[in-house]
């Protein structure tokens, strides 16, 4: 099995986000950079068919130079090699269009990915990757197994789950529950000594064009003061969310 | 040209957000002076959506389209886009809607823009606005393509009448092989999902365990909500991971979000942003949420709530 990660490059979780040029772009400064967290539950899962199942692990990320050192944290996690695509990531078909090169050329057959990055949240690359290279695709995955070439993928619906049954070759979007957060995995010095010395390849975009572009950005209006209720005047607080916010 | 809506149904009944899509698939037609074609699929009573402005009505029956199946699904909508010359195409943000989305953006060659919460700002550029970076901030995304397909975020527009004499048009498409099978559907019955709440009761770590939790449920049963929990109780094992909202778990847009014994960390603030009112009831009146709240209790959750729980019952008797 050959297994292809999709890395998104990040803002951490907890990163303030602010915008600079007529807010026009993300404003980097004092940004730290991870690996995005759905994309890291399916690193983690392909570690496993690694381990496991003796697959191959190879990680991609379409993106300038910077995103280098959140290729290498994936390779100190254990992937095998990297391939950085050498574009802005634009939007969801111009990424998913340079993927779609990358899988045919690599010849992989599972291609992971998170169900969305946490910047953009366009939850739009894997399904129309599979969709150009005519893979079978799962969305909002929870839990996966793989044996031979049958896929069984456990997907997260509104207010349960269900099981689907599928072959490779296999376009997985997933999210917490392919591994748990717990069973995470961080790199260790080994892994971090290792990871200098394994190939990441840099590839030139093939020619896409976008078909969106986000052109300005905005914060969600401040926020009002809270109204605090006094905990001895419960009645107070059921009335202003009965007659004056109106939701019960 | 048209403007197509994916009315989606649950057991033959459409579900709020197909009536959300559909109020705002009228105003976009309208914007664009053009009509509004519904597609239903296995729904047993169209003339609902009318009430809502659909002008036409493309209904699909076949018992092979029970099991909701993306690839086939996202066919059929490709198919009736096709047919009615659609230039807009709108499907909701449930489970199921971000699911069949992208494979109908390739068979269309349709630019995507998800999560949007408001009408087109311009038609001529075709901009939309849209959530990112998980619920802290807003983008204005321009789709350049002839055919547009948007995905609505729920609890964004509302749910609004605006009757119209539409007509029903049956309609059978052609089915694509999936290649995908569903081998089974658990679903939990007789319990309001986060996905679909109104209102959502959610617990913290102040609750200091699980065994805390039913006075949680007691409160969400009384006011008809979905329980939930921040990162930490689902992470220790406190509550299921079905019940985690936050950055990395589940998003909430109800109209209600009450947090109890919930500091408000970022992640989960951005989880919970895109709810309309929110409440905080928490021992400490430094915890983040309180700034990010509209109503608040300092004080003593397991005092505050069951009082609370006295006081909805007191009221929902008086208002019934």
């Amino acid at each position: 099995m050959k297994i292809l990660v999709c890395i998104s490059h990040v803002p951490d979780t907890t990163s303030k986000i602010n915008f600079t040029d007529n807010d026009s772009k993300f404003d980097t400064n004092g940004i730290q950079y991870v690996i995005n967290p759905y994309d890291e539950f399916m690193l983690t899962r392909a570690m496993w068919f690694k381990e496991k199942q003796g697959a191959t692990v190879t990680v991609v990320n379409v993106g300038d130079a910077t995103t280098e050192p959140t290729l290498r944290k994936a390779l100190a996690i254990g992937a095998d090699d990297a391939i950085r695509v050498n574009a802005e990531a634009t939007d969801g078909f111009f990424v998913a269009k340079q993927l779609v090169e990358v899988v045919k050329n690599g010849g992989y057959d599972l291609v992971l990915a998170g169900k969305e990055s946490i910047d953009y949240n366009g939850g739009m690359v894997p399904g129309i990757l599979a969709s150009l290279l005519d893979y079978n695709f799962v969305n909002a995955c929870v839990g996966l197994e793989v044996e031979g070439s049958d896929v069984k993928a456990i997907r997260e619906i509104d207010g349960g789950e269900e099981t689907l049954k599928a072959s490779l070759p296999i376009v997985i979007a997933g999210q917490k529950g392919v591994v748990e957060e717990k069973d995470l995995r961080i790199p260790n010095m080994r892994g971090i000594m290792m990871a200098r010395k394994k190939p990441l390849a840099v590839v030139e975009p093939v020619d896409a064009s976008a078909t969106t572009s986000a052109q300005k950005f905005e914060k969600p209006a401040a926020k009002g003061a809270v109204k605090l209720v006094d905990a001895d005047n419960i009645d107070e607080l059921i009335n202003l969310l009965h007659n004056e916010a109106k939701v019960i | 040209m048209s403007v197509l809506v994916l009315a989606e149904t649950s057991e033959g009944k459409f579900k709020k957000v197909a009536l959300e899509a559909t109020s705002y698939g009228k105003k976009v037609a309208e914007q664009l002076g053009t009509n509004l074609v519904v597609l239903s699929i296995n729904a047993e009573d169209n003339s609902v959506l009318y009430n809502y402005g659909a002008e036409k009505v493309l209904s699909v029956k076949n018992d092979a389209l029970n099991n909701f199946n993306a690839k086939i699904y996202a066919g059929i909508v490709s198919e009736a886009a096709k047919k009615e010359n659609a230039e807009v195409v709108i499907v909701d943000s449930s489970s199921n809607g971000v699911y069949l989305a992208p494979i109908v953006a390739v068979n269309l060659e349709a630019g995507y823009a998800s999560n949007v919460v408001a009408l087109p700002e311009s038609t001529s550029p075709f901009v939309v606005k849209r959530k990112a970076f998980s619920n802290k901030a807003f983008n204005h995304t321009e789709i350049s393509t002839s055919v547009k397909l948007i995905g609505l975020a729920k609890n964004s527009f509302g749910v609004v009448e605006n009757n119209v004499s539409g007509t029903e048009e049956d309609f059978v498409p052609s089915l694509v092989d999936s290649g995908i099978s569903t081998e089974s559907v658990e679903k939990s019955t007789g319990k309001v999902t986060i996905a679909d709440a109104d209102i959502v009761v959610s617990g913290g770590r102040g609750l200091k365990g699980p065994e805390n939790w039913g006075m949680i449920e007691d409160l969400a049963d009384v006011l008809g909500a979905a329980t939930a929990c921040s990162k930490p109780v689902s992470d220790l094992g406190w509550r299921s991971h079905e019940e985690h909202v936050g950055q990395t778990g589940k998003q909430v847009a109800s109209n209600l979000y009450i947090a109890i014994g919930i500091s408000g960390a970022i992640q989960h603030l951005a989880g919970i942003n895109a709810s309309k009112v929110k409440v905080v009831i928490n021992t400490d009146p430094e915890a983040p949420f309180f700034k990010a709240a509209d109503y608040g209790i300092v004080g003593d959750a397991f005092e505050v709530v069951p009082k609370l729980i006295e006081k909805l019952k007191e009221f929902k008797a008086n208002n019934a």
